[in-house]
């Protein structure tokens, strides 16, 4: 029987019908429109489905939609704050870390999870953030950089 | 970047404006926004989805397939079969006039490799369809199965493809692989001080994009289709969905231009056709798309190729003779093997000049997924093999692998073996300014080689060639293979005619020069040496090769 | 059949409702059991799981640590207590893998998963049962030899002793990918010292056998040692002892049971 799911998305608050054993990513892209994750394995493997869930990283194909109910949901699209694109937006952009594009959503929101705990991450850590998170065109260093870019802007604005 | 104008002072211009300096993709907002429309973006209510039943089989005549729990299955709309297919094979090339119609979209009472669609379930969900394939039953008559190149190509192997008749395509109507035939190598090896073989082998490579294989057909009201696809070629695309549903164009309307991930993958249009016909019959939506499985099973990979190259050198560093075999696994079907195998050809000897260069291409059916374009297929598994054996042979005689390769570079004004005279090189500055910049040593003489001395005079002539055709032995199932063809949908013949003779006989090649010499013969050996080249074979079609560089934006070489 | 989802109060629930229900499926993390689903598994139909607060609890500040079967890797990595088990945690997948599965699906995960479960059988966990009958308690080895055949019990939690001497708790896992990838072998061991010797060794390997498994012979040839090159030269030559590595596409078993030993003597030495 579907059931009704209610959780904020990116701030607002929305609710959604799931079917049962539906998934976050299906109702994220197939109920309330916002395609930002993309399905590249739905087996957990690439990473492009990752949101956030109460600040922590998660898969969303393999996350039940109701898992989210009365969470706080994050994805690429809210990362801007109205046309000011946030800095890792803006590293990625001058640092060419997207080529298709796919991986793109899933590495920001990634990344995301790694610098709102730590801004200062070293190399090593930045690795570890995106590990799970699979790019088949950029060979990753322009990810890297993009990531350690938007950190070092982020810790001088404090 | 920079141009290195001390080489090139007349090469290029100084205002360029784009290269060297950074600049932004124009997609790169949407991409770190997440506003860009892949595919599957594009959100259609009421959509059939389809998965389809694969073969378990490598090799299989199929008896039976039972689909009726299937279709009891709640959700499941159609069944598509290969009753359904409006044409009953294709291959994606004969839109231009290339190739031969060699697979069907659904299996034609033969599966040729494991994982071949056999029937598409189109279903409300694609847990109904999953439940629907697993309720599938297919009855298998196993056959022999043959994944090995060179074991396809022997006269008693199990013929792959009915449809092409023989385990290796034929080129130009009368040649069993793409050949280049440029001075005489035998006499070069004889000349030489070292001959050295060599073998390599390069494995499938899967493009694995990050965006699968997939679609979203939508049937409009006009009768038309809108096909939202992750193509990268989206009017190749249409065309050949056009062709194999026997649709005019005109009912085609294909948007794309975004795509996950291709790196060739994406040209083989092999889910686009199911999709529209079963928005056809179901006048529904339908979305196809590949698991991660499937795409990475099912999607055509790389080839797996195997180049054998024989060098006649001097001690002193020069290539007097390059012979070379190559033979693509194309696995069960054509898809663009056919033409990666041409592109190997050209490809070959490599930035060379060498007097006297035979190549040989093949293009061979497996029971292996079926490969197809990806980044370079035929030049990049040659260079492998071609850098591979400049390191050996660099070795062998004791030199400095790139010593080696600048005293044997195209100069401008050299002929090629394809008989074009070398304009614009460049490899042995490129070695020149490589070695600077690892703080390679090289001698005096190799720092001073420049692309523009040394060329030309006699290199520039197209030496005495004698004419060698490579002729393989046709395979013994052949004359049942084209029963079989005829057949096709009731299942092949499995009827066994002797063999044909060796066609040719000659003697076999020179003793020290053992590659392929017991298997390919070579039809007239004696025959003396021709002043003028031989004509380069005719297409019997039209524009066949001519065509495909505008298709995939590869230049021509 | 559609998929139904059932949601228990209790664990003795969730229980009752697994062994009654032939075609339910527990879920933990859901890391492999949603894979399934979306992969057209149909060979279940009803996914069962629990909102009972045992079930993530952790209890790690005595010597006896106590873990609910539903606790995330995420949280053994926010835990300071169990900081010797972050290496064994770290090795599973990247972060939002970490932040879904949990240490009880990776009892049941097969080859070449179930690090974690490497680290608890070097650690000597016991697996707590959960059925609507109450509480049944076996060793972690024993577990793993039924675990083919038990497919429906529900496990509640582990528990094991804290090692007095973190440092004598090791783990490595080798892997073809970096920084992440799925184990070419994984090996956890835990040589506590007396007066410099080895007293107690446990040894345990994932990915040498269909289940993760212990290595006796390993153990054997260590006890009474000093934890040197000579001291364990015996237990480096028996490494291979007793092991079935499978053959898959990150290594075959031929490859497996050549490197274990190398593995071994750098985990133990110190090298890795
Ligand atoms: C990208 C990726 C990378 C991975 N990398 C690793 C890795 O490096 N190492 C590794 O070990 N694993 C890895 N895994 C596998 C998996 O994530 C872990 O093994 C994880 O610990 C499984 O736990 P889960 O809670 O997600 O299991 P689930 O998916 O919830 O369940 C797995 C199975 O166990 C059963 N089950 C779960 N909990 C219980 C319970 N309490 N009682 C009874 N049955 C139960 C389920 O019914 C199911 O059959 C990876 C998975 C993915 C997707
Ligand atoms: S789609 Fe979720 S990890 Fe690939
Ligand atoms: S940009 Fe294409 S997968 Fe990362």
């Amino acid at each position: 029987m579907a059931t009704a799911v209610e959780f904020t998305l990116n701030g607002n608050a929305v609710a959604a019908i799931a079917e049962p054993g539906e998934t976050l990513l299906s109702v994220l892209r197939n109920r309330l429109g916002d395609t930002s994750p993309k399905a590249g394995c739905l087996q957990g493997t690439c990473g492009a489905c990752t949101v956030l869930v109460d600040g922590e990283p998660v898969l969303s194909c393999l996350l039940l939609a109701d898992a989210a109910a009365g969470r706080h949901v994050e994805t690429v699209r809210g990362l801007a704050q109205g046309p000011q694109l946030h800095p890792l937006q803006e590293a990625f952009m001058e640092r060419f870390a997207a080529q298709c594009g796919f991986c793109t959503p899933g590495m920001l929101m990634a990344a995301k999870a790694l610098l709102d705990h730590n801004r200062n991450p070293t190399r090593a850590e930045v690795i570890e953030a995106i590990s799970g998170n699979v790019c088949r065109c950029t060979g990753y260093l322009p990810i890297i950089e993009a990531i350690l870019e938007a950190a070092r802007r982020l810790s001088a604005r404090g | 970047m920079r141009i290195r104008k001390e080489m090139f002072a007349d090469e290029r211009r100084d205002d360029l404006v784009l290269i060297g300096k950074p600049i932004r993709r124009q997609d790169i907002e949407g991409h770190v926004t997440g506003r860009t429309q892949f595919f599957d973006d594009h959100l259609v209510p009421g959509l059939l989805h389809i998965r389809c039943v694969r073969s378990s089989e490598h090799h299989a005549r199929i008896r039976a397939v039972d689909t009726r729990e299937a279709e009891r299955v709640a959700g499941v709309r159609r069944i598509l079969r290969y009753a359904d297919l409006p044409k009953k094979a294709h291959n994606i090339l004969t839109i231009f006039n290339f190739g031969i119609d060699d697979e069907p979209a659904l299996a034609d009472g033969k599966v040729r490799y494991r994982g071949e669609p056999i029937v598409a379930i189109v279903a409300e969900s694609l847990r109904a369809a999953d439940e629907a394939v697993a309720k599938v039953r297919v009855d298998y008559e196993p056959l022999p199965a043959v994944f090995d190149v060179e074991e396809a190509l022997k006269p008693d192997a199990p013929l792959v493809n009915e449809y092409i008749g023989r385990n290796w395509f034929r080129y130009w109507g009368d040649y069993d692989c793409q050949q280049i035939r440029f001075g005489d190598v035998e006499a070069g090896f004889r000349q030489a001080d070292l001959v050295i073989e060599g073998r390599y082998q390069m494995s499938p490579i899967e493009h694995a994009p990050l965006e699968t294989n997939g679609c979203i057909v939508v049937p409009g009201e006009d009768g038309r289709f809108t096909v939202y696809t992750c193509t990268q070629g989206l009017h190749f695309s249409l065309d050949n969905v056009a062709a194999q549903l026997k649709l005019d164009t005109n009912r085609l309307h294909f948007i794309g231009g975004t795509v996950g991930g291709g790196f060739g993958g994406k040209v083989d249009t092999v889910v686009e056709p199911l999709a529209v016909l079963a928005a056809m019959l179901t006048g529904r939506p339908v979305r196809y798309v590949f698991s991660r499985a499937e795409e990475m099973q099912v999607s055509s990979p790389r080839g797996a190729e195997r180049v054998y190259i024989t060098d006649g050198v001097t001690r002193d560093g020069r290539i007097l003779a390059r012979k070379i075999v190559h033979y693509h696994d194309a696995g069960a079907y054509s898809r663009l093997s056919t033409y990666g195998t041409i592109k190997s050809a050209a490809h070959h000897p490599g930035p060379y000049y060498i007097p006297n260069v035979w190549v040989d291409s093949f293009c061979v059916f497996t029971n292996r997924t079926p490969s197809s374009a990806m980044r370079g297929f035929g030049v990049t598994g040659g260079d492998f093999a071609l850098e591979s054996h400049m390191d050996v042979v660099a070795r062998a005689i004791g030199m400095d692998p790139l010593e080696f390769r600048i005293k044997n570079a195209y100069r401008d004004g050299d002929m090629k073996a394809h008989r074009k005279l070398t304009e614009g090189a460049a490899l042995i500055e490129c070695i020149q300014v490589a070695a600077e910049l690892a703080h390679w040593p090289l001698s005096e003489e190799a720092r001073r080689a420049s692309s523009r001395i040394g060329g030309g005079g006699e290199r520039a002539q197209i030496p005495p060639t004698p004419k060698a055709r490579t002729r393989l032995a046709e395979p013994r199932a052949r004359s049942a293979a084209l029963e079989a063809r005829r057949t096709a949908a009731a299942g092949p013949s499995r009827a066994i005619t002797p063999p044909p003779a060796w066609t040719g006989g000659g003697e076999p090649t020179a003793g020290r020069e053992r590659v392929e010499a017991e298997r390919l013969r070579t039809a007239e050996p004696s025959a003396p040496p021709e002043q003028r080249p031989p004509e380069p074979p005719r297409p019997t079609h039209s524009h066949g090769a001519l065509r495909f560089s505008s298709v995939f934006g590869s230049r021509r070489r | 059949m559609p998929l139904q989802l059932r949601t228990t109060d209790t664990l003795s629930e969730a229980a009752a409702l697994l062994a009654s229900e032939r075609a339910a499926r527990f879920l933990g993390g859901g890391t492999l059991l949603m894979r399934a689903v979306n992969e057209g598994d149909v060979s279940f139909s009803v996914i069962v799981r629990t909102r009972d607060p045992a079930f993530a609890r952790m209890r790690t500040a005595g010597t006896r640590i106590e873990l609910g079967a539903g606790v995330r890797m995420a949280q053994i990595l926010a835990s300071r207590d169990l900081a010797f088990l972050h290496p064994a945690a770290r090795a599973i997948g990247g972060p939002a893998v970490r932040s879904m599965a949990t240490i009880g699906g990776n009892l049941f995960a097969e080859h070449p998963y179930g690090d974690f479960t490497v680290a608890l059988l070097a650690l000597d966990a016991r697996v707590q049962l959960a059925s609507s009958l109450g509480v049944r308690e076996l060793a972690l080895e024993e577990f793993l030899r039924a675990r083919g055949r038990s497919e429906r019990v529900l496990v509640s939690g582990v528990s094991f002793e804290r090692p007095a001497d973190p440092s004598a708790f090791r783990f490595h896992k080798m892997t073809r990918t970096h920084p992440k990838g799925a184990a070419v072998l994984t090996i956890a061991a835990l040589v506590p010292l007396i007066g410099g010797r080895i007293v107690g060794a446990r040894v345990a390997y994932g990915a040498m056998a269909p289940t993760p498994m212990r290595a006796r012979a390993v153990e054997r040839a260590l006890e009474g040692r000093p934890l040197t090159a000579e001291g364990i030269a015996a237990a480096v030559a028996v490494a291979a002892e007793g092991t079935d590595p499978p053959t898959d596409a990150l290594a075959s078993s031929w490859y497996r049971r050549r490197v274990i030993g190398v593995m071994l003597r750098r985990l133990l030495l110190g090298e890795t």
